[in-house]
């Protein structure tokens, strides 16, 4: 009886300890698998925005993804929905169409018809507006907007500003 | 301890040590295959050759390949094509045998289902079996990045955002997964480790899981008879070979065996060495670049019947349709309801189910390579839908099935 209380104990404290070090060695392999410091801190990108042509789709660069800038005249902004108007980013009284250019369906870059002002993503066929608002599936939204700041003449992408929470907060983008 | 005496020889030796006798009629020549067969039984040993070819023409490649950002594609493109003598070699057997794989793996799978070979006590052999090609499908996605050529880039994009779940936005684990906001070095790395080491690593311990799951049940035959093998064993021992319905592993079934294989390997070497660029996509000749997407991308064809099935609906439903395709195969012995195991020519609405799902998953392939336009989005539409009705209504339709 004493004996086998005795195996008893000893059995579970082992199984304790190796279950203690089994927990410890998944936390570190997950964390070994996690993005770096270095690829964290390059996360921060600056446009200058006044460098910019009305009415062309400019590709920049920021975490590695491509992000698709816009500038916009006083009189594309009126011919806007609401919805569309929406989405705008307004730096220095100019409204910018400023959104990740990567398909919310499986993350494709879609291409922009500069004629028919729209964009169609070659992987899976979604389409959306000049806006970047979604107009046929399966894409299951309108192209993310990145974290910014505004400073000035400067958006700091990957900075959250009063501008983007706001946007969040309405749902407009994620 | 046991006795050992002074050996007669050096079989002997090694006999008293390892009973290398004993292992041998355990392995090979008392190891019991049915007679009724046809050249459809090779296939398991074409893939046993076909991962020993992977290994050999892996090894020589990962001799000069870089898994770095900025060298990987030339160390493939250049160093290991251009420079190294007979580099070419090892990378057309590589990448023609890693399609050529899941060739034969359909043919493999596809004969199980039609012979019945997932029943009786053989649902083990299918379960692994499935696992395997699970396992195979990872090593060839992740093989397919190393190069680090357009395609590559932009199907571990796609293939990696699968993990966000829709709109369940599971970013954090995409982001964990590649070990940065977007494929990169880490990304490279991590995938390179799993394609030389822990991949194959898992293959071999299934494929021995996946043989010993047969010692039992053993190979199924071209009727589903049941096979009494002690019985058989001992007709075919005591000198009735031509009565016995089994034979040796080896040599009588590995000499028809090495009969298939051999007729394999012209047909294999013909691509090897004539017909290749249809397991290197020319797309693949450009080097990644994250800010390009190319004009159509669509995975190897081996994967083009479950990426139609993501295809034509909205991302949660397709992501959902995705996971019932990439697991409802392995539920098959479960969801066959007859307890007939025979072929499925005399298994009455079974036959029609079998060959329409053969038809449509040929379907969904071509599909798949298709751009998602028009009429075709359509015929993906329903060929998707086709698939899951099917094996929705698999338990129905063989539950009923008459006595063959």
């Amino acid at each position: 009886m004493k004996e086998s209380s005795r195996r008893g104990f000893m059995g579970k404290a082992l199984g304790a300890v190796a279950g203690l070090g089994a927990i410890g060695s998944l936390v570190a392999m997950k964390k070994t698998w996690d993005p770096l410091p270095s690829v964290k801190a390059a996360g921060f990108t600056t446009l200058d925005m006044s460098v910019f042509t009305v009415g062309e789709m400019v590709t920049e660069q920021w975490r590695g993804k491509p992000i698709f800038v816009m500038k916009k005249s006083a009189e594309m902004v009126a011919k806007q929905t609401e919805e569309q108007s929406a989405r705008d980013i307004v730096v220095n009284g100019t409204s910018y169409m400023v959104a990740i250019g990567l398909c919310t369906h499986l993350g494709c870059i879609p291409a922009y018809k500069q004629k028919e002002e729209y964009f169609l993503c070659a992987c899976h066929g979604a389409t959306f507006d000049s806006a970047g608002l979604v107009t046929k599936l399966p894409a299951p939204r309108g192209l993310d907007i990145p974290p910014f700041k505004i400073d000035g003449n400067n958006l700091i992408l990957g900075e959250v500003g009063p501008e983007w929470q706001a946007l969040k907060d309405n749902g407009i983008t994620l | 301890m046991a006795n050992f005496t002074k050996a007669t020889s050096v079989k002997d030796w090694l006999n008293q040590r390892l009973a290398i006798e004993k292992v041998e009629k355990v392995m090979a020549s008392e190891y019991w295959i049915p007679k009724n067969i046809n050249f459809l039984w090779a296939m398991g040993m074409i893939l046993a050759v076909l991962f020993t070819l992977l290994v050999i023409s892996g090894i020589f490649l990962l001799m000069y390949y870089q898994p770095n950002v900025d060298t990987a594609f030339v160390s493939v493109n250049y160093t290991i094509m251009s420079e190294v003598d007979f580099g070419w070699l090892w990378r057309h057997i590589h990448a023609v045998a890693s399609s050529v794989t899941f060739l034969i793996i359909y043919i493999h799978m596809f004969t199980a289902i039609y012979y019945g070979s997932y029943k009786k006590g053989r649902e083990m052999i299918w379960v692994t079996g499935m696992l395997l090609f699970i396992t195979f499908s990872a090593e060839a996605f992740s093989g397919y990045m190393l190069p680090w050529g357009q395609m590559s880039y932009w199907a571990g994009m796609v293939i990696t955002n699968i993990f966000s779940l829709g709109d369940l936005q599971f970013n954090g684990l995409v982001e964990w997964i590649r070990g940065d906001y977007v494929p990169g070095q880490a990304f490279l790395n991590r995938f390179f480790m799993l394609h030389v080491f822990l991949l194959p690593l898992a293959i071999m311990g299934l494929i021995g899981l996946h043989f010993a799951a047969l010692r039992i049940p053993h190979v199924n035959n071209q009727d589903g008879e049941e096979i009494d093998f002690e019985a058989e064993s001992k007709k075919y021992l005591d000198g009735d070979k031509k009565g016995s319905k089994v034979m040796r592993f080896a040599n009588d079934f590995m000499s028809k065996d090495i009969m298939v294989l051999a007729i394999f390997l012209i047909f294999f070497f013909y691509l090897v060495f004539f017909h290749y660029t249809f397991a290197l996509d020319p797309v693949n000749l450009d080097p990644a670049d994250g800010l390009v997407t190319p004009a159509h991308i669509y995975p190897e064809w081996y994967f083009l019947w479950s990426y139609e099935i993501l295809r034509p609906f909205s991302v949660n439903i397709g992501l959902i349709a995705f996971g019932f395709a990439q697991v409802i195969f392995l539920l098959l012995p479960w969801l066959d309801r007859s307890p007939n195991t025979v072929p499925a020519s005399r298994r009455g609405l079974f036959k029609y189910w079998f060959w329409l799902m053969l038809g449509n998953m040929i379907a969904l392939t071509a599909l798949g390579k298709l751009p998602p336009e028009g009429m075709y989005s359509t015929l993906g539409l329903i060929s998707a839908l086709l698939f899951i009705v099917m094996w929705l209504a698999l338990p129905f339709i063989t539950k009923n099935e008459k006595k063959a």
